[in-house]
């Protein structure tokens, strides 16, 4: 924020910087408050998976490939199955149901935590799958080709899964190697 | 693709509610109960998402990535980027509806099917918003130490952007 205002000072756009600084902080709430009916639809519905034990059912089912990935979550932790749908919802591209059970995830491994403010290493490669945000269907950005009068508005897929797969997989491994560093010391 | 993409939600929801209803359930109270703790995390997550929207926005406007861009230039022609993604490439881990209108504009005056369109589409759909996943996801329980997270988050975009370089070279080679 610090290196912002002064490359502004310096560069004399101290004028676009005050129109940032307040449109910025109004749109914040708007955004959250976009967000909020998709997150409460979803957090009612997982309550409902969670006690019916379908939870538990697919936990059960899938739970090699996300014990592969996260080797510290137990298999019978709410957390599983909430990290499950997150990356289903994100491969499908269906980002609106994405994001409410990421933070239904991020609230089972805080509980892991033991409700701690520094980052569990679970967390974190649980973020850089996110961030890394692989995915099937880039919907979004065909829409926007489309629009524009694109010949082939779909031609980016292939390059598109290859890219996110590359990213993901880096994300992985990386994220694996700076848990060995950072728990060394 | 697009016809699984648009059933598994509707089938997702009467899955949840069909077990519930199976397992003899009061479906309708623990959806409520759900929902109540959807809106505390609305509410928990609005200071990270502020702050973070109001320093990336201070950053964006401040001319500081059009200058980095222009440094970066020499190293795009190398790699035979076309230069007008790295404003994009630079965009993406901060800001989703910033990237997006940064790819919209790129897509609408080199048209869809140019080089840089379409790299500007991998670019764009390849990845997501690093700093804004991160400040939700921790804000929305109180984790105030990223420790490794941004580290490992910015460097897999900047793998990503190059492996989108790399993959639209190889489909689309020019």
């Amino acid at each position: 924020m610090a290196a912002g205002i002064i490359f502004a000072a310096i560069s004399g756009r101290t004028e676009a910087l005050n129109t940032a600084l307040f449109a910025s902080a109004e749109n914040s709430p708007k955004l959250i408050l976009e967000l909020c009916g998709m997150i409460c639809l979803w957090t009612g519905l997982m309550k409902v998976a969670e006690k019916s034990g379908l939870v538990a059912w697919v936990g059960k089912l899938l739970g090699p490939v996300v014990r592969l990935i996260f080797p510290d979550v137990p298999r019978d932790n709410p957390a599983f199955f909430a990290i499950l749908m997150n990356m289903s919802a994100n491969l499908l591209g269906i980002g609106n149901a994405a994001t409410p059970f990421g933070l239904k995830a991020m609230e089972h491994l805080q509980k892991l935590n033991n409700n701690s403010a520094a980052a569990s290493p679970a967390m974190i490669t649980f973020l850089a799958l996110n961030t890394a945000g692989i995915t099937l269907m880039p919907s979004l950005v065909i829409g926007l080709r489309v629009a524009a009068g694109s010949q082939a508005p779909t031609a980016i897929i292939g390059p598109t899964i290859l890219a996110s797969c590359i990213g993901t997989v880096f994300a992985l491994v990386f994220d694996r190697l700076m848990r060995l560093i950072y728990y060394r010391r | 693709m697009e016809s699984v993409s648009l059933f598994a939600t509707p089938f997702l929801v009467l899955v949840i509610i069909t077990s519930g209803l199976l397992a003899g359930q009061p479906v309708y109270e623990q959806f409520v109960e759900g929902a109540m703790e959807g809106l505390h995390i609305c509410v928990r997550i609005l200071p990270y998402v502020l702050g973070m929207m109001v320093a990336i926005a201070l950053f964006r406007s401040s001319g500081a990535l059009d200058s980095l861009s222009l440094i970066l230039r020499p190293v795009c022609a190398f790699f035979h980027i076309p230069p007008e993604v790295l404003p994009l490439a630079m965009m993406r881990p901060l800001s989703g509806s910033g990237a997006l209108a940064i790819t919209a504009d790129i897509i609408n005056t080199e048209g869809p099917d140019s080089y840089a369109g379409l790299l500007a589409s991998v670019m764009q759909g390849s990845t997501d918003t690093t700093m804004y996943i991160l400040a939700v996801y921790f804000g929305s329980v109180g984790v105030k130490k990223f420790r490794y997270a941004v580290t490992v988050g910015l460097s897999a975009d900047l793998v990503s952007f190059i492996a989108a370089a790399f993959a639209c070279n190889m489909f689309f080679g020019s």
